[in-house]
């Protein structure tokens, strides 16, 4: 499949472009090509090394690419480069993630865990005279109505469930109206029917919101999927839906088939 | 804006404030000298030093126990605030010093001619007082600018701390760097215009001490209830989320290395008329240890633990130093140790410590299983 460069204009939101990263010699991205439409929610699956949560990394501009291009293709028709963006300006551009591990604040309160997320000034004089505004608690209201956290608000997130704490660091996400969000296996550690609900509660922001999410679970994939891109070696090896990928001989042989043989 | 949590704060602070303001220094002041409970300038000094001390320890507090730095210079930032008000008084001395000069003691004994430029403007108890804030603060903010940005965390900050407070120290210990080398500042005969060595100033002293101690409290508590002090707890808790919900870190934690070295140096400035003597010995690298040991002890991340902490090791410090002089620090390892095995929430904690053991003996029986804590940090 060939992919081409895309400009603004399109109905892209991200796009990555030739990007190669290494550590120490070895080479987590190899000449990656990655394209997000917007509204759209993507799956990229791949077995571990497969250069994942370095992909993530490299968008959230947690780590720099060596050569190629990472660009985001703002609202506003302007585009820009997050290779060259600090990391929290990346996330106040509305591109936030999920960590692989839950990664919520354990000694606040599920509600605070929310307040400190809001989209409002992060800098230290508005955070040192903030008031909560009605607008913002309401916010946060209806992000705990989503994430079905509502009765804990006032609990520690260090008291929560491993599954709770996932939600929690998706409602973490909502509450600060992203633009793309970056989810990294979002159903780890989670029972069937929760990992059922949050497949729902993924499915259910596609359109308002641009999602990419990193799963292993075969059977959660298969809930959510639209597009999948698989990767392999840093390198995208298959894209298309879930049905081609699943079909395609080469994924099987380095991802599914592997699966299977453990299993 | 609320500052304290809850009712039975506010009492204890009110009470506590009763105590050291008013019935301290009135039973200095009013008791006659032969009676049991006249309170003596000596004591006053002792007890004003444990405070400086306290609020020494807050102020790495509100580092280590809240932001998760483990600062290792603070006694250095403590030292700098004290330099820079023993300047002042240095020059308050006047011609009643051992050479009868106008300058420092030091300074003739070294062979100055005449005053170096930098010490001018310490005539001035004004710019004193504000060289006590700034001069620590500028430290802290050109290391932490550095150390930062350069994303320098964890354990190597701690190491590049103490690096920096031993390098300091030498530095200090030279005679040519003008600050009396390893002798430092001493004989100090007055402050703004009054005899350093009257009870009614030492009174004084005591209750600016105090009175410094209350404001930093009230300071930190409120601050604390911020959505800044969130961020803060936040930082200690996880540091990437932070950063990944749109916080510059960097700001945050640089903006509170200053505060925290503010807060130091103007314990220092309350400290060194009390004590008389400032010099190098103060900025070792174990000065600095010792206040984690009195933040650990007393209760790491809690508001009254620091205060706690460094004024029972200091006490019991003055009584272990004159009963086993040699076994001391002996014995202040064994505290820390036995504080960091047994408990983890120091003083302050041990009574819910005790309530939680009580409650566990008690359900022993039907035992179920305790939730594992999940590592938070990416």
């Amino acid at each position: 499949m060939t992919l081409n460069p895309l400009h603004k204009g399109t109905s892209l939101i991200l796009s990555v472009d030739g990007v190669d990263k290494s550590f120490d010699g070895f080479k987590a991205i190899d000449d990656l090509n990655f394209y997000l439409k917007e509204g759209e929610l993507h799956t990229v699956i791949g077995p571990n090394g497969a250069g994942k949560s370095t992909f993530m990394d490299l968008i959230t501009a947690r780590t720099r690419p060596d050569k190629g291009r990472i660009v985001y293709h703002g609202p506003d028709g302007h585009d820009i480069d997050l290779t060259k963006t600090r990391e929290h300006h990346v996330s106040r551009m509305g591109i936030c993630r999920k960590f692989q591990n839950p990664t919520v604040y354990n000694s606040h309160s599920v509600y605070d865990n929310l307040l400190l997320s809001l989209n409002v000034g992060r800098g230290v004089l508005d955070t040192l005279f903030y008031r909560t505004s009605k607008s913002d608690d309401e916010k946060i209201h209806d992000v705990l109505k989503t994430i079905r956290l509502e009765g804990r608000r006032n609990d520690k997130a260090g008291a929560l469930s491993h599954g709770q704490k996932q939600w929690l660091e998706i409602g973490m996400m909502l509450v600060q109206d992203p633009k793309i969000m970056l989810v990294d296996e979002p159903a780890a550690g989670m029972s069937d029917e929760e990992t059922e609900r949050t497949g729902e509660l993924l499915v259910s922001l596609e359109g308002s919101h641009s999602l990419i999410v990193i799963e292993h679970d075969m059977d959660f994939v298969r809930q959510i999927a639209r597009r999948v891109t698989v990767l392999h070696q840093g390198h995208v090896l298959k894209e298309g839906n879930f049905e081609d990928v699943r079909n395609d001989p080469k994924v099987i042989e380095v991802y599914l088939g592997r699966q299977q043989r453990n299993h | 804006m609320k500052v304290f949590d809850t009712r039975f704060e506010l009492t204890g602070f009110l009470a506590a404030a009763a105590v050291l303001l008013l019935l301290i220094p009135g039973l200095n002041a009013f008791v006659p000298e032969e009676s049991a409970m006249h309170v003596s300038g000596f004591q006053l000094s002792l007890w004003g030093k444990y405070v400086t001390y306290a609020v020494l320890a807050m102020s790495l507090n509100l580092l280590w126990g809240y932001t998760g730095l483990l600062c290792l210079c603070q006694s250095m930032f403590f030292a700098l605030g004290g330099y820079a008000f023993g300047m002042y008084l240095m020059l308050m001395i006047g011609e009643r010093g051992a050479y009868k000069s106008p300058l420092p003691d030091f300074m003739v004994f070294l062979g100055y001619q005449e005053l170096p430029v930098h010490w001018v403007p310490f005539y001035n108890f004004w710019f004193a007082t504000g060289a006590v804030l700034w001069v620590p603060g500028l430290a802290a903010f050109i290391f932490g600018f550095l150390a930062f940005r350069s994303r320098i965390k964890g354990v190597y900050f701690s190491i590049l701390t103490q690096a920096l407070t031993y390098a300091v120290c030498l530095l200090f210990f030279r005679n040519d760097f003008t600050f009396g080398g390893n002798n430092g500042f001493t004989d100090f005969k007055e402050i703004l215009g009054a005899d350093i060595n009257a009870v009614s100033t030492q009174r004084w002293l005591f209750v600016g001490s105090v009175l410094l101690m209350g404001a930093t409290y009230m300071f930190i508590s409120w601050m604390l209830k911020t959505k800044f002090g969130k961020v803060q707890q936040a930082i200690r808790d996880s540091e990437n989320r932070v950063r990944f919900s749109g916080y510059s870190t960097t700001h945050y934690k640089l903006l509170i290395f200053v505060l925290s070295a503010m807060i130091a140096g103007a314990a220092g400035a309350f400290y060194v008329p009390q004590v008389g003597i400032i010099n190098p010995g103060e900025m070792t690298a174990a000065k600095s240890l010792d206040v984690v040991v009195w933040v650990a002890l007393g209760g790491r991340g809690t508001k009254f633990g620091p205060i706690i902490g460094a004024v029972a090791v200091n006490l019991l410090k003055s009584y272990a130093t004159r009963l086993y002089p040699d076994s001391w620090l002996i014995i202040l390892g064994l505290i820390f140790i036995l504080v960091v095995l047994f408990m983890p929430n120091g003083l302050v904690g041990l009574p819910e410590q005790i309530r939680g053991l009580v409650r566990k003996f008690r359900r022993a029986p039907e035992a179920g299983l305790k939730e594992i804590p999940v590592s938070s940090e990416v």
